[in-house]
Parts: structure tokens; sequence; C-alpha cells
């Protein structure tokens, strides 16, 4: 199922600055394999060392989260939106560290 | 979801308009939607505003102008120059004035009816059940987590509506947590992100208008609660995408898990906000790298001297346009692809704004073998201090 995912602000810069990224998945897991496997940066943003999600992001398909749904086998029709949502708090830090060079 | 939150389901028998009022709120009193009932609502309630900043002013601005009989505000910072570019209840020449003296100063001149009340104090575990109680709703504009969490969980404790507002950059959320049934902040998200590092300051900055967006609309579900009418953002996260000029809507359920609001509470008492979210201690930034330094005026020194010292500037191209020290532009997160360009024979000093960034360079180049490197201790700031004043700071 073609689907978009939308990339928040905070990790575009690990997105290659993108704010949407097309993909073909079937769950929204998939979906976010693809994209963590295309953006290999984005996936210590998104996932913590024991591969789960990290809980301060949520993510929605069109207007669900996926917390209400099933999760990572959520499964996906085609034209789906996923949307990545992190908490955000003004001008001070994000979650996302900035660039550390490895 | 409609939440029709009775703030002040009865109306005291004495409150009534003064004919200066009836004139000054007359565009409401003429709205069927508002009329008298509404505008002695707004005069009855009681809004803190926890945050002076980005977000307080426009939502100062507008509650006071809508008549809101009694606004608190919480803030102890002083007012910057930086903060100008977006922060509009303050003017140039409240620069170095507590936030709150020149905020109370601009809203009642707007409106004088109306009663404001400061806390000029930071928002603790020990203070906060006391200031938020007074108040029927609370909203809250701060600019960290440990604070979004602390009023949270103070409203679910209290009983109370948190009108939610945040951004970042171009983007801005906004929501209604705390009604009864409704989800709040920790059933979105459970817990905060780790503290970060001092941000890169290429990836800091916020569009001066994009809280005006938001804290209007902080406003506006405010009103809407106090009046009772339309649809509020409880169970709802407005998500707002300035440079898209979209907006789109989450769905937000209550968590029956949420340890603040759920079916089985394990939190019933404010914690430690500061723990929780991982800061040690209050202003402890995390500890940054270690790397040589060279002083600007050591630097000067040597250029002076003829010495042959290669710059590196590892900013953004557009910090170049803003001020430049004329050095070699490799952008910090392209090091690691074009540290080919640089030779490791030569003197390198490397800078950034205020050190940081170039510090993690200065770092990156010693492990890939660099030896004569060193990080311009304070970056262009603290050339601009010490050696050259004419280089504007940013």
């Amino acid at each position: 199922m073609s689907v978009k995912i939308l990339i928040p602000t905070p990790l575009r810069p690990y997105a290659g600055k993108e704010g949407c990224v097309q993909v073909d998945a079937r769950t929204v897991g998939e979906a976010l394999d693809l994209l963590t496997g295309r953006f290999a940066e984005l996936r210590k943003h998104l996932y913590a060392d024991d591969g789960r999600l990290r809980n301060f992001v949520n993510v929605f398909v069109n207007d669900e989260d996926i917390r209400s749904l099933q999760k990572d086998n959520t499964p996906l029709k085609e034209g789906d939106i996923i949307s990545i949502i992190p908490s955000i708090a003004g001008g001070s830090s994000t979650g996302f560290q900035p660039v550390r060079l490895e | 979801m409609t939440a029709r939150s009775e703030t002040n389901p009865q109306l005291s028998s004495e409150a009534k308009l003064s004919k200066d009022e009836v004139l000054r709120y007359s565009r409401h009193l003429i709205m069927p939607e508002v009329g008298m009932d509404g505008q002695l609502k707004l005069k009855q309630a009681k809004v803190l505003l926890i945050g002076a900043g980005g977000l307080g002013a426009p939502l100062g601005l507008y509650l006071a102008a809508a008549g809101v009989g009694r606004i608190g505000l919480v803030d102890f910072d002083v007012v910057d120059f930086t903060n100008l570019q977006r922060q509009v209840t303050f003017g140039s020449s409240d620069v170095g004035r507590p936030k709150l003296e020149a905020a109370k100063e601009r809203l009642s001149n707007l409106n004088p009816e109306i009663q404001i009340d400061t806390y000029e104090t930071k928002l603790t575990s020990e203070n906060a059940l006391e200031i938020l109680r007074p108040y029927d709703i609370i909203v809250d504009g701060t600019d960290n987590f440990p604070t979004r969490y602390l009023v949270n969980d103070a409203c679910i404790l209290l009983g109370k509506p948190n009108v939610y507002g945040s951004i970042f950059r171009f983007e801005g959320q906004a929501s209604v947590f705390g009604v009864p049934g409704g989800p709040c902040y920790r059933c979105l998200f459970a817990e905060p992100p780790p503290p970060g590092l001092v941000p890169s300051c290429a990836e800091g900055g916020v569009l001066g208008v994009l809280p005006g967006i938001i804290g209007s609309i902080q406003a506006l579900e405010t009103i809407k609660l106090i009046l009772g009418s339309g649809d509020s953002l409880a169970g709802r996260l407005l998500l707002f995408d300035a440079l898209a000029m979209r907006f789109r809507e989450l769905k937000l359920r209550r968590n029956p898990e949420c340890p603040v609001c759920g079916d089985h509470r394990t939190i019933t008492k404010l914690i430690d906000y500061e723990q929780f979210c991982g800061i040690r201690g209050e202003d402890s930034p995390a500890p940054a790298v270690t790397v040589p330094e060279i002083e600007p005026r050591e630097l000067k020194a040597r250029l002076d001297r003829g010495d042959d010292v290669f710059i590196l500037d590892v900013r953004e191209p557009h910090e170049v346009q803003i001020c430049t020290l004329n050095g070699y532009l490799i952008p910090l997160g392209e090091i690691p692809r074009r540290a080919s360009e640089l030779d490791s024979a030569r003197e390198i000093v490397v800078h950034c704004r205020s050190g940081k960034r170039s510090a993690e360079a200065v770092d990156f180049l010693r492990k890939a073998g660099f030896r004569k490197i060193w990080n311009l201790k304070g970056g262009i700031l603290a050339w601009s201090d010490q050696v050259d004043p004419s280089v504007p700071k940013y």
C-alpha cells in the first residue's frame, strides 16, 4: 500500500530534510522499518535500544493513535497518512539530540 | 467531543457590567453567542497563565481584551532584547525589566477593569497546587518539559482544565487537557524526552509569529471553555504547520492506564519533575566534550604575527550571512563526509557561534587523527566581545 509518512520538524534533519516520505508497506511497523532503513540516523531517534518506539514519540494513522489500533501491526490502506508526533516545548531543547558526529 | 466545562454554573447575583464595561465589550454583547450572560461569565472567570513569553503574550493580551475578570501570570524571567522578536507584550523600553512588571502594566493599560495577579516565581512541586488552586482554568505557555508535566499533574489533581499549546520552529500543537473524561498530557506523552544536550544553534530558533498564532488559539479555547460555547479541543490534538499553512487534527483519548488520570492512579501527588525529566540539577547543562581550546585574543595575536592558521567555520550557510571570520565553511553535519578537504598538517582553529558545535567538530576530527586542531572558545560571540566589537552578535 502506498502511504505517506509525515516527518515532524524536529526530525527532518535526520530524514534528509524531508517533510514527507512515501513508502510501500502493509503495516505501520513495516512502513517505519522502511523509513529508518532509508534514513539510518532516524532509527536511533525513534527507537530505544530495546527496539521499541521511544515513548515521547507517538504514531498516528490518519487521525488515530496506533496505540488504540493494533500498534505496529496496524494494517495500512492505500493513501493512508502516518504522522509521527513528538512532544515539543518551544524554544528549549527538544528530545532529539543535535548532530553528534560518530 | 464537546466539552462544556461549567466553570461558572451560577453567576453571582452581584455580577453586572458598568456602563463603561458595556461599551467596552459591546462587540461581544451584540453577539448572541456571547451576550450579557457570556460577558458576565468572562468577568467572573479566573484564568492562570503559566509563562509570560512567546505564548503568554497573545494569551495575556486577548484574555485581558476579552474581559476575563481575573488573570494570574507566572513567570520569573526578565525581558531580554532577543525576546522582542516575538513577545509582543513588551517594548524596547522594557528590556531589563521583570516580565511580570512589564506585562501587568501593558495588560492593565489595555483593560483597567480586570484584576491581574503576578507570581514572580518558578513554578515548583512545592508551590504549584497553592498557586493554581484559586483559578478556574490553567493555560500552559511554558517552554520546558518538567514544567509541562508539573502543570499537567497539578491540573489533574485539582480537577482544572489545562489549555495546552506548544511550538517548535514552524510547527505548533494545541489541545485542551484535563476536562472530565478527557485525556491529559501524559495520555499523549507518557514520558518526557531524555534531556537534550544544549541544542545545536542551527536547530533552534522560532518564527516569531508562530507563538502568536498558537497562543491566540489557546486564548480562544480558554474563552470557549468559559462561555461553554462551540467545540473545544478536548479530545483533539490540533497540529499546525506554518510553512505548509496546514491545520490537521488527531484524535486523543484518555488512557485508562494513565498514572495520573487513569482508572488506577499511581500518581496522587506532585513529584520531582526535574528528576522525572532526567535533569540533574536545575541549570546544569549536559557535560560538553572537552577539547583543546584557544581564546579569541590568542588567535588574533597569532594571525597578526602572520602564523599560518586555517580557520574552519562549522556553522550553517545562513549564519555566515550574519557575520563571518572568513573561515572555510563546512557545516557541522557535513564534517564526517568532507573531512578529507582539510589538511591535517596545518594548524586548524574551528569556530561556530558560541563554541559548542565547533567543540563537537574538534572532538570528531581529533578522533579521526587530526593533532593540530583547537576550538575557538566562545565562538564568534566571544570574538565579537574580545577582539572585534564590529562583528554583530546573534
